[in-house]
């Protein structure tokens, strides 16, 4: 940088055909990850100067900048240009930087280690899938070091090469490295991440970067450089996917209305059939257009300007998609997700939620575990921690099209927004819950509801009580089914119109069609909620026995029965405590891995938000439970 | 998408390029006539079928070189381009603390600022690149700059997954920046696969040439036998000069870039 404008030397030769006609391969991104002072960014500026791939003059400016600071020789410097980040020894910000070695041509993203500075950290590594990872010889991985790889995870990281750094203060001592390697080699396993070479290095010395090391006769594997152009090309299989296409804009050029998008996954060619969500309407491409010229095919990663063959009004943030094969709507799902905001992460926070080009506010619903950074063990936490990675409920204001980031990674991830910030992001695990596109299907149209000639306050004043549904919700084993048999008898007794709805009742007839994935225990309580809703019109008090996972079910059971006839009653324990009771024997089926999809086990429970009556049955006795159940039913029925 | 990974480069551009046209309005582009900013009009034609929906302007010192002149004036019709010629404040109103050729190039951080608080814009486009210089390195794609044009390096957004934080700061504006990942050999690539034209003066005459266009006053040609588009490829692949090495206002001192930029600079 201090070379006089014409100081560097003559070009050298062409390098001959080669470089002007092949296309070369795209390089291959690696994220720098590791402690603060574990020498990230010297062993890179290093590294580039053992494979010769320094511009000229700059290890002279390297010296000069080093000697106005009074240091001796900072490789850092070469990755670290801005003034603060020279001064005070630190990487502030992400950079990327092209290292081109004898085989393969990289990328890689230098983001700083420091703890306050993960949102950089995020931005460098989102789009990689191999990290190379920097720690210190003398105290191995640290906490910091573990969170960085427990985030590099979620954000898409896989494979991980390990450069065991400052080998040389520790004298090159083999059971040193030996000590740090097992540590790590855990600590990867433990994150699902493929450990695919650690080695030891000095950056200072250039050793093991490029050379092997003289001062460690004992190394007999490979090289830094020779580790990260073996790393695997893990080649995104995005056109072979379903297509998602996330509505970008809408233009208006020559008369015609062009959508623009970019293909997350899937093609998308003239006569293709999409579905809108989170609408439910189908629309024909009739045209991809396209300058200088229109292509005939779009595939996953590109951005298509699509003309459909009706004038359908689209809108930015939604998702165009393959009928035969479209995400889930739900407005509820789990996520891992990271936090990068101020202060602690808590239930009931409001951010904004954006997927692709949907944005929609959303609710932190619960939390389930978070990953402590110590032991990589997953902990129960009320909050999540600035900087920390945890385990997820969100609901969100509006339906919502999810896929598994398992399996659609693009629409499968969104980030968190707070007052324009992202201040967050995560991947999404809906397979617990229901798909609800089913559900948005209108009545027809040409139904006529014929009027009773019998009114409500008639049946009301005959049977002295009014109909009315009693809705009992928790987990299996809480007690559900005592309470409502219990609270059956004492109505019959006391002259009462009564009649309980139970689980495993229903499915024996009504239900016997349904089995037990999220979509059949969604139709299972919209039967139950309906059946219940027309024992209610009969004048009849019914009471249901039913888990109902679902929060959006049993709004729509209160919807059916009319929330003045609709009493939703938590029937509140601990999955802890229900196993321990685990009267019809699942919990230990579903511990034993024969029984999945168990409610509070592999499955989720979403507990009502206001119940007009809670019951803990933890702390109340069957006798004093049943009474507080009976009064409260009595005081709202009767006539 | 093909193995060529100039198709992942311009389809990140083009998705930048209509993130910004979505969410910062008004927009208009900066278009310095060289390399890398014909290379942004070609990408918005692309991105807008055709047509490019905001202005394009050029930060005019009126010290250009006579063939970057020309060069606008035939691509302004050709393109149909609606072209705004920003005029720059002369060098006494810029910082006097800033070595010469930094003043000099400071001139343009005063046509930029001023012509955004004349204008408005919520977002501003620009063809910087990561690997043109190390500060550059540091940027985003979409990058806030305060009210008075300032860049706070040490506060930059989060960017993920083609999430961006395309909000302007109050009384602030968004520099976008879809060329950031591409570097000076993957232009000069690109500018061949598509036929983009360039200025003549980015080829070798009299065994120099301008490897990067600046003012004239601030600006030398580099020693180069590359006389047509194949021999720039071979010679960049090869290299070892910077880029910039023909730009005085680099080299003055080990913090004028830096300086320059958080002030405002491109």
């Amino acid at each position: 940088m201090s070379s006089a404008p014409s100081g560097g030397p003559e070009p050298e030769a062409a390098a001959g055909a080669d470089a002007v006609h092949a296309a070369p391969a795209a390089p291959l991104a690696v994220c720098l990850a590791g402690h603060v002072d574990h020498g990230k960014s010297s062993l890179l500026g290093r590294l580039l100067h053992e494979l010769d791939l320094l511009p000229a003059g700059k290890v002279a400016a390297l010296a000069a900048a080093s000697d106005r600071r009074g240091v001796p020789l900072e490789w850092s410097f070469v990755l670290d240009a801005l003034q603060l980040e020279r001064d005070q020894a630190i990487t502030l910000d992400t950079t990327r930087v092209r290292v081109r070695t004898p085989r393969r041509d990289l990328l890689v993203i230098d983001a700083p280690g420091h703890r306050e500075l993960l949102r950089n950290l995020v931005t460098g590594a989102a789009d990689t899938q191999s990290a190379l990872l920097v720690v210190d010889a003398a105290s191995g991985a640290q906490a910091q070091t573990r969170r960085h790889l427990a985030l590099l995870r979620l954000l898409g990281v896989r494979d991980v090469v390990v450069a065991v750094n400052k080998m040389d203060l520790v004298d090159w001592r083999e059971d040193r490295f030996r000590a740090v390697r097992d540590a790590l080699a855990d600590a990867l396993a433990r994150l699902g991440l493929a450990a695919h070479a650690i080695v030891p290095a000095s950056a200072r010395a250039g050793a093991n970067l490029v050379r092997p090391p003289s001062e460690a006769p004992w190394w007999s594997g490979p090289t830094l450089v020779a580790a990260l152009e073996s790393l695997p090309e893990r080649a995104a299989a995005g056109a072979a996917l379903p297509l998602r296409v996330y509505v970008q804009d809408v233009y208006r050029i020559d008369g015609r209305r062009i959508v623009a998008g970019r293909l997350d996954s899937g093609t998308l060619a003239a006569g293709d059939r999409v579905l809108l969500l989170p609408g439910t309407r189908e629309a024909r491409v009739a045209a991809l257009a396209g300058w200088p010229l229109a292509p005939q095919l779009a595939v996953a990663g590109d951005n298509a300007a699509i003309v459909f063959d009706e004038e359908i009004v689209v809108e930015r943030g939604e998702l165009a998609c393959a009928p035969d094969d479209p995400p889930k709507l739900t407005p509820v799902f789990d996520a891992d997700l990271f936090w990068l905001g101020h202060g602690a992460l808590a239930p009931g926070r409001r951010l904004v939620l954006r997927i692709g080009t949907r944005e929609v506010g959303a609710q932190l619903a619960a939390v389930h575990h978070v990953l402590d950074d110590a032991s990589l063990e997953r902990i129960d936490a009320p909050v999540v921690g600035e900087g920390g990675v945890a385990r997820v409920t969100l609901r969100c204001d509006a339906l919502l099209a999810v896929d598994d980031a398992a399996r659609l990674p693009a629409t499968g991830r969104f980030v968190l927004a707070d007052d324009g910030a992202i201040v967050g992001g995560g991947v999404i695990d809906a397979s617990g819950y229901p798909d609800q596109r089913r559900l948005r299907a209108r009545p027809r149209a040409d139904l006529t509801a014929v009027r009773h000639h019998v009114q409500p306050e008639e049946r009301t004043a005959r049977a002295g009580h009014a109909g009315a549904v009693v809705w009992l919700t928790g987990l299996s084993g809480a007690g559900k089914s005592t309470l409502a048999m219990a609270l059956e008898r004492r109505l019959f007794d006391l002259g009462w119109s009564v009649y309980t709805l139970d689980g495993d009742n229903v499915r024996g007839g009504l239900n016997a069609d349904l089995g037990f994935s999220p979509e059949d225990r969604q139709e299972n309580i919209r039967r139950v909620g309906e059946v219940a809703a027309l024992f209610a019109d009969a004048g009849v008090v019914c009471i249901t026995a039913f888990i109902s996972p679902y929060r959006d079910d049993r709004a729509r059971a209160r919807a059916a029965a009319g929330p003045r006839r609709f009493l939703e009653v938590h029937v509140d324990s601990d999955v802890a405590t229900c196993e321990a009771r685990d009267p019809k024997g699942l919990y230990r089926r579903a511990r034993a891995g024969t029984l999945k999809g168990m409610t509070g086990v592999d499955s989720p429970y979403e507990p009502p938000e206001a119940a007009d009556l809670t019951i803990d049955t933890r702390r109340e006795d069957v006798a004093a439970s049943v009474e507080r159940l009976c009064a409260f039913v009595l005081a709202q029925c009767r006539g | 998408m093909s193995a060529d990974p100039l198709d992942a480069l311009e389809q990140h551009a083009i998705h930048v390029l209509r993130e910004a046209y979505r969410r910062l309005q008004p927009l208009a582009m900066l278009w310095s006539l060289g390399k890398d900013s014909n290379t942004l009009v070609w990408l918005a034609r692309k991105a807008f079928v055709g047509r490019v929906p905001f202005p394009v302007i050029l930060l005019d010192t009126g010290n250009e070189f006579p063939e970057v002149y020309a060069f606008r004036d035939r691509y302004v019709r050709e393109w149909g381009l609606d072209y705004v010629d920003a005029p720059c404040p002369p060098v006494e109103e810029t910082d006097a603390s800033l070595p010469p050729a930094a003043r000099a190039a400071a001139r343009k951080t005063l046509g930029l600022k001023r012509l955004i608080a004349q204008r408005r814009y919520a977002g501003v486009i620009l063809g910087i690149r990561r690997d043109e210089q190390p500060v550059r390195g540091k940027e985003r794609a979409m990058s806030p700059r305060d009210a008075e044009g300032r860049w706070h390096v040490r506060a930059q957004p989060t960017e993920l997954w083609g999430h961006y934080e395309a909000a302007p700061p109050p009384g602030g504006h968004v520099r976008v920046h879809p060329l950031l990942a591409w570097t000076e050999l993957d232009v000069w690539r690109y500018i061949k696969r598509e036929g983009i034209p360039f200025c003549e003066l980015y080829l070798a005459r009299d065994g120099k040439r301008f490897r990067s266009l600046g003012e004239r006053d601030i600006t030398a040609p580099v020693p180069s036998g590359a006389d047509s588009i194949d021999a720039i490829i071979a010679e960049l692949a090869s290299t070892r000069t910077e880029e910039r090495a023909g730009r005085a206002m680099d080299h003055e001192r080990e913090d004028a870039f830096e300086r320059l930029r958080s002030a405002g600079y491109m």
